[in-house]
């Protein structure tokens, strides 16, 4: 079938600036997401699943600008124990970075290796994307697949203790950065991921992760705070039996973010939670899209996003799980709220269900609400000034999200970030 | 202490006058109660003090030590030394009850040009004052007032009360849903605040709150309208005979 003529010629434009690397083990991989994109074509703005998020910067041939935003605090996760490896505007950074080596784990960088003939990542390299490309095109990974031209690749085989952590500057104004990690945590083995950074002007992320049997993935973002950056991430994660994938993502700033995450349930009583905390004010608009498939039995999905929104910022929520025949005992629970600090913002929310199985309990609930009046008056009523407890109130809102962070230390850290956020309006 | 003349207050939203002429003077070291029907207008002097939106002053005037009440914002009002036990002491999800009260003494102390209070220090009066109202440990640490029940929410009223040391003290309602032993707590707790500069003012129905917190002035409020003002022993004659009476020979 072929595209619409626009969305053909965009797509194009686009290509046209790119350039396919050649060779090596993601070579097929490659020619065959440049195939895909060439057949979906990327994303414009009548596509239904960018009903509410305008696609158009994210596809442009040329990068929009984003100024550097200078930093002014300590960097995240500086006081947790961990091992870093730095990307500068998507090019890698060896003196910045950690040697890593760790009992159980092995961890390569794409560049490094896509030269060469085989390598543990082959099978899983653009596998998990082109699989999530059903029933919806996400045609910015495919692109990402294509054309990637660095990330880490990290096979786990026992329990990682420090947490890995990814971190991203941006640092040219007109940066336009494509990473893809693949991630493959062999049964029962465990590690944590952490990532931070604005990155580029305009980022496009892939993350391939396979949770084997009994295996246990903690994931925790923190993106960027420049103003001007856009970013379109996507994480693929496949989950065999009993294993466990917890994502969290904040976002403060960023004129535009659109994360989506691609869960699988392949294997019988997994879990998988996907939650997220943002702070906008003023031109910003931040896109959480979930898709979250039951193939498997007694497996339990929650997703839980907040946002919190101000002088017109927008947020965007599209959430979907779908149970497929046979998905018995499905524990699926989704939540989106916003909290509307003026009447400027905007929250769009599509929550959607699709069951095929009989015995299964899912719920969903999406609301949209400004601080509440009674709870700041009490506040006050015990000389908390109206901004501080303003914050209080907004940061219990966040809460819920937050918590979904398992290790404490890591849910400190994204909190004082957070507070630190609403001080500074606060003036 | 607290001076209340003539205060008129009307709903913002609507056309509906609720406060018609308070006049109220209560002296520090005093225990003034306040008794009458339901929907007499109570709460609302009570939130009108507290300055709570909503409502408005249409006359009159209120002062704390000689201060105008209600000219200032409500947070100016608590660190000036107001404050209100609620009748239906408010829920905050996601806030702990200690980060709350830390938050709330050390606001007042900047408020006033004081020193904050050490996270040490802080602990070690809470505590204190914690055990003598009998909340435990895991009360300080769940979310303010969630999953209370009526006596808990009431007994985490008077510790804040407690921990903030204000001058004047609006009790509303304190005695409602609590039993006899949480009731005897919560009197307790208010009589060990009882002090020459502080004013207390005791919202209830029931003589059996004023059996253990002793007032030293009681009023009848009716209308919107303090009707009758007598000693302790007129608490005694609504606890027989109801307000009827006291109606009928004012109205
Ligand atoms: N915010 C409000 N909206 C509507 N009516 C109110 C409001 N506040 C008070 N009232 C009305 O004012 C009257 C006095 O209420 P309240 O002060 O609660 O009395 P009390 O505490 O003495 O029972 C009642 O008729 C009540 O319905
Ligand atoms: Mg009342």
């Amino acid at each position: 079938m072929a595209l619409p003529k626009l969305k053909a010629d965009a797509t194009e434009a686009r290509l046209a600036t790119l350039e396919l690397p050649i060779g090596g083990w993601t070579d097929t991989a490659r020619r065959e997401a440049l195939a895909r994109v060439q057949a979906m074509g990327l994303p414009a703005r009548r596509d239904e699943y960018w009903k509410y998020t305008r696609p158009d910067t994210l596809v442009a041939p040329e990068t929009p600008e984003a100024q550097v935003y200078e930093m002014d605090e300590q960097l995240l996760f500086d006081e947790v124990d961990r091992l870093c490896l730095v990307f500068v505007d998507g090019v890698f950074d060896a003196e910045a970075s950690d040697e890593i080596a760790g009992e159980g784990l092995e961890i390569t960088r794409l560049a490094e290796v896509a030269g060469a003939d085989i390598h543990w990542a082959q099978g899983l390299y653009g596998t998990l994307e082109a699989a999530g490309q059903v029933p919806v095109p996400r045609t910015l990974a495919a692109l990402n697949t294509a054309f990637a031209t660095d990330g880490v690749l990290i096979r786990v085989t026992g329990k990682v203790e420090k947490p890995i952590l990814l971190r991203y500057f941006h640092r040219a104004t007109t940066s336009d950065a494509m990473l893809h990690h693949v991630i493959k945590l062999e049964p029962g083995a465990q590690m944590t991921l952490l990532e931070n950074g604005p990155a580029a002007a305009r980022f496009n992320k892939v993350m391939e992760v396979e949770v084997a049997n009994g295996a246990t993935f903690h994931h925790v973002r923190a993106q960027g705070r420049d103003h001007q950056r856009r970013a379109a991430t996507h994480i693929f994660a496949r989950l065999g039996a009993e294993s466990v994938f917890k994502s969290f993502t904040s976002t403060a700033n960023g004129v535009l973010t659109r994360n989506e995450v691609v869960v699988e349930f392949t294997g019988d009583d997994a879990v998988a939670h996907v939650a997220g905390a943002c702070v906008g004010d003023g031109d910003f608009l931040h896109d959480d899209t979930v898709f979250i498939t039951h193939d498997a039995v007694g497996c339990e999905s929650r997703q839980v996003f907040k946002k919190v929104l101000r002088n017109g910022a927008t947020g965007v929520f599209q959430g979907k799980i779908l149970v497929k025949a046979g998905a018995q005992k499905t524990d699926g629970y989704q939540l989106s709220q916003s909290l509307l600090l003026d009447d400027d913002s905007q929250f769009y929310a599509k929550p959607e269900l699709e069951i095929y199985a009989d015995d299964v309990a899912c719920s969903h609930g999406s609301t949209s609400g400004a601080i509440d009046e009674t709870g700041l008056f009490y506040l006050r009523s015990r000389g908390v000034p109206e901004g501080l407890a303003t914050d209080l109130l907004t940061l219990a809102f966040l809460a819920e999200a937050v918590q979904e962070i398992e290790d404490e230390r890591l849910q400190e850290c994204i909190n004082t970030r957070l507070s630190e956020w609403l001080e500074r309006r606060r003036g | 202490m607290l001076e209340i003349k003539n205060l008129h207050v009307k709903l913002e939203e609507e056309d509906k006058q609720i406060l018609n002429g308070v006049n109220l003077t209560v002296e520090a070291g005093k225990v003034h109660a306040i008794m009458g029907p339901n929907g007499s207008g109570k709460s609302t002097l009570s939130y009108v003090l507290s300055g709570r939106d909503g409502y408005e002053v249409t006359e009159g005037s209120a002062t704390l030590e000689g201060e105008d009440l209600l000219a200032m914002e409500v947070e100016e009002r608590a660190a000036a030394g107001m404050f209100l036990a609620f009748q239906y002491p408010v829920e905050i999800p996601g806030v702990g009850n200690m980060t709350f009260l830390r938050t709330a003494v050390n606001a007042q102390r900047k408020a006033r040009g004081q020193e904050e209070m050490s996270a040490t220090e802080f602990l070690k009066v809470v505590r204190e004052k914690a055990k003598t109202l009998k909340i435990d440990a895991d009360m300080l640490k769940r979310p303010v007032n969630v999953g209370f029940s009526g006596g808990e929410k009431k007994r985490n009223e008077i510790l804040q009360m407690a921990m903030l040391e204000p001058k004047m003290c609006i009790l509303d309602e304190t005695d409602s849903g609590l039993d006899v032993d949480a009731m005897k707590l919560v009197s307790d707790g208010v009589n060990a605040l009882r002090d020459e500069g502080r004013g207390f003012l005791v919202i209830t129905h029931y003589q059996r709150l004023l059996d253990h917190i002793k007032p030293d002035v009681v009023h009848i409020m009716a209308n919107g309208r303090i009707i009758k003002t007598g000693g302790p022993e007129l608490a005694l004659e609504v606890e027989h005979n109801g307000y009827a009476d006291i109606l009928a020979e004012t109205a």
